[in-house]
């Protein structure tokens, strides 16, 4: 039943370039057009650093660049360090910088952009969203121009993984946080060359980028508040690229002749169980939400079944094995055998969060839920939030009960170390801890090589799932709709856009 | 004496109704859960240290006590300082500045094709009640009335996307000074779904209307004497009834300024509509308050200028 995410993601790129138009394309000799993606907003910040909203992060992946990168199935390549070495003892990463690669105002990128950089985001003034990934950082040294040493005050295997991410960008050494807001200034394959707010966003091809000028004359991020009025754009033909998470908008589109690709994602939507609060502090109670819950019907009837049933793990190297828990199958039966040896045999009331208008199948998955449940002997009470005020409770781990769609990382240990080790930054919303969890999480950390490292987070994965921390539901689609025209484009299971540098318009 | 004046008394109404505006926009701007620091970080605001969330409050002028907060924005306004966004750091007021007439705009466009549809509707209703014309008429008014605006407006984009390859809403938005032509076009389509709403209620004011004032002494002289029945309609019915007609479309520009949000959204026009709607996505306090002000102080002024039309058309109102 496991499908290789890899060879999903080379399907659809073959898909793309199949579809490309590149046997009866005329070849005239056309000028090659601009690239127009179709996006629902602007990006609401241009600071690498602190953008979380993933339109903010699709635009400034193009204009900044990272030490190291993610390939298809997000294992780690050179980004702006071309190599690394890990000491015996994996606490120090030396890592070699290519040479003559330039910020866009033409200042040299250089090991000091690469302290300072690595500094800053450490600095808590700082705000940085990521800095938690450079939490074993203990210092960053700059012996020569190519050369960056990262000391860590412990191995930490997830490191290289999380440099790849837009925020642990390198920004110019003497860069300001108002000054790039203006003027961005980074080292990506992309240049701003002109921004109209929350209309549009209009880059052009970098031609000293280290990987090769892209191919696009122009790309153009451009602002259509509403999804269908993007499916629209694309047929009128005035936009040719735009990412839904939507599938009743990817449905209208593929209907309407555009090339859609869907590509699992690492987000992953999950009821989340407050195990600190009774009575869900009792593992039979988990147990029994865990058996009473069919994972597929919850995909079917929420999400039109347009998505994976997964593990806690959704990255492809580290995917869990969505069967391995103590309830694989629906078992009403079973549900109610914890429930009567919780001492709850009469049933039991529960209240969930459930944030509505942040994400398309949030309500619908949780009245499913709310059924299953209730067959089992459990009344589940929804408070149904306006976006606000979900996070705001979800933050104060005010709930006992949370139905949520929560970001992934390719590696684990940045995916569910901030929320299940005790001293996680979340592992108050987390809910729940364990001496086990601690000593697997440091473990892994500590461990670089890669078969011993899945190991672990198997057995990681294992310890969440008999314990029934959360209950793990599925993983979505997202879609990537284009246009006849554009090809060479591959999808990536975090969602990313930055193989746009290799995307390419018409007859080309 | 002088607050006995009708146009001061209006404008001290006028005034008030700005006054409970604001307190009412920045009372529910903070009842709705969540503030600028969790819109803009989202749940990544659970990883906040409480040193961090502090200072970024102090840095959106949260931890002021609210009294205070309030008193300080009323009185930047009253100076003409409407804030700014704190995302882009523009002024509320340049925004608005380019924002408003676009809206104005689509608003005007919209009155015209609804009191087009609406009358023309209405006087094919009229001409004879209850026979198969005035049930077309009113079945215009029906699917105006029950039709909502985001079904019609994303209907009519995407068939002319997908069966004319027209969509001028798919291009960047065109200033009337630099390019009139496509900035026409690109408020054609929202004008035209916003004034389908329209034509309802004007069509079913204006009917009535007509049908009273065909019945009344001055019309059936005129019929009397020979007036043939467009002359009669056109110079003796309908301005007889403009006075209905007038109230109902001054009061239906709230509607217009509400249905803004909706066609805005749908037809990607950067008007006042959207800087609302964008403002209350990312919790831009200032933004919001300040440019729901400037929409109520529109709304006041046009039925200011909706009672002094009055004094214009009917002769009974000037006393």
């Amino acid at each position: 039943m496991r499908r290789g995410m890899g060879a999903v993601v080379a399907a659809s790129a073959v898909l793309l370039a199949a579809c490309s138009g590149g046997g009866g394309a005329p070849s005239g000799g056309a000028a090659p057009s601009g690239l127009v993606v179709g996006a629902t907003s602007d990006p609401d910040t241009l600071y690498p650093w602190k953008a979380t909203q993933f339109q903010a992060v699709h635009v400034l992946e193009q204009l900044y660049g990272t030490l190291t990168e993610l390939d298809a199935d997000l294992e780690v390549v050179p980004g702006l360090a071309e190599s690394w070495q890990v000491s015996e003892d994996g606490r120090t990463i030396t890592m070699t910088l290519r040479r003559g690669v330039t910020f866009a105002d033409g200042s040299a990128f250089d090991s000091a952009d690469v302290k300072a950089s690595l500094d800053r985001i450490r600095d808590e003034a700082t705000g940085a969203v990521a800095a938690a990934s450079l939490a074993s950082v203990s210092g960053v040294e700059a012996p020569d121009p190519t050369t960056v040493v990262l000391t860590l005050s412990g191995p930490d295997a997830g490191i290289l993984a999380a440099l790849a991410s837009v925020n642990l960008a390198m920004l110019p050494s003497d860069a300001t946080e108002q000054a790039l807001q203006a003027t961005p200034n980074g080292t990506g394959p992309f240049r701003l060359t002109q921004r109209t707010p929350n209309q549009s966003m209009a880059l052009a091809p970098n031609p000293d980028f280290w990987g090769g000028a892209p191919e696009v004359p122009s790309l153009e991020f451009r602002v259509i508040p509403d999804e269908t009025s993007i499916v629209s754009a694309m047929q009128s033909g005035n936009v040719d690229f735009a990412v839904f998470d939507d599938p009743l908008v990817a449905q209208s589109a593929e209907g309407s002749g555009l090339t859609v690709t869907e590509t699992p994602q690492l987000s992953y939507h999950v009821l989340q169980l407050n195990a600190r609060r009774a009575p869900l502090d009792n593992l039979d109670v988990r147990l029994a939400i865990q058996c009473a819950i069919d994972r597929q019907q919850v995909l079917d009837t929420a999400a039109l079944g347009e998505g994976e049933v997964i593990g806690p793990i959704t990255s492809p190297a580290y995917r869990s094995d969505p069967a391995a828990r103590p309830c694989p199958q629906r078992d009403v039966d079973a549900a109610r055998r914890h429930l009567a040896a919780a001492g709850h045999a009469g049933g039991l009331t529960l209240s969930a969060i459930v944030s509505q208008g942040e994400y398309a199948t949030s309500v619908n998955e949780a009245t499913n839920i709310q059924a299953q449940l209730g067959e089992a002997g459990i009344t589940l009470n929804l408070d149904v939030l306006e976006s606000g005020a979900y996070v705001d409770r979800w933050v104060a781990a005010d709930f006992q009960a949370a139905v949520a769609l929560n970001g992934g990382r390719p590696d684990p240990d940045g995916m569910y170390g901030r929320y299940f080790t005790s001293t996680g930054n979340l592992n108050k919303v987390a809910g729940y801890s364990s001496p086990a969890l601690d000593a697997l999480f440091a473990q892994g950390k500590a461990t670089a090589d890669p078969e011993a490292r899945k190991a672990i987070y198997q057995q990681v994965s294992a310890e969440l799932e008999n314990n029934a921390a959360w209950v793990w539901l599925f993983t979505s689609f997202t879609y990537t709709a284009t246009s006849a025209d554009v090809s060479g484009f591959t999808p990536m299971a975090n969602g990313s856009l930055k193989h746009l540098r290799e995307t390419t318009v018409g007859g080309s | 004496m002088i607050a006995r004046h009708p146009l001061v008394r209006r404008l001290l109404e006028a005034l008030a109704t700005l006054l409970g505006v604001a307190v009412l926009v920045f009372v529910m701007l903070r009842a709705i859960p969540g503030d600028q620091v969790t819109a803009s970080l989202g749940t990544e605001a659970a990883a906040l240290t409480p040193a961090q969330r502090a200072a970024l409050e102090a840095y959106y002028g949260l931890d002021q006590p609210l009294p205070v907060q309030f008193l300080s924005w009323l009185g930047a306004v009253a100076t003409g300082n409407l804030g700014a966004s704190q995302r882009s750091g523009e002024s509320v007021l340049q925004m608005t500045a380019s924002a408003l007439p676009i809206t104005l705009e689509l608003a005007v466009l919209s009155l015209v094709i609804g009191l087009v549809l609406g009358l023309a509707a209405a006087m094919l209703s009229a001409s004879r009640p209850n026979s198969a014309r005035d049930a077309a008429g009113q079945a215009v008014g029906l699917a105006g009335l029950s039709v909502p605006a985001f079904l019609l407006g994303s209907a009519l984009l995407a068939l002319s996307s997908r069966f004319l390859g027209y969509n001028p809403n798919a291009e960047q938005f065109a200033p009337l000074a630099t390019d009139p032509w496509l900035h026409l076009q690109q408020l054609l389509m929202p004008a035209i779904v916003l004034g389908f709403g329209l034509a309802a209620p004007i069509m079913r004011t204006a009917r009535s209307a007509l049908l009273e004032v065909r019945s009344q002494d001055y019309v059936r002289t005129a019929r009397g004497k020979g007036v043939g029945p467009r002359g009669l309609a056109l110079r003796h019915v309908l301005p007889g009834a403009l006075v209905p007609i007038v109230t109902m479309t001054g009061l239906q520009f709230g509607y217009l300024l509400g249905g803004a949000v909706v066609v805005e959204q749908i037809f990607s026009v950067p008007g006042i509509g959207r800087q609302v709607l964008l403002g209350i996505q990312q919790k831009e306090y200032a933004v919001v308050q300040s440019t729901v002000l400037v929409i109520a102080l529109t709304f006041v002024l046009v039925n200011l200028g909706t009672d002094l039309l009055y004094r214009v058309i009917d002769p009974r109102v000037r006393e």
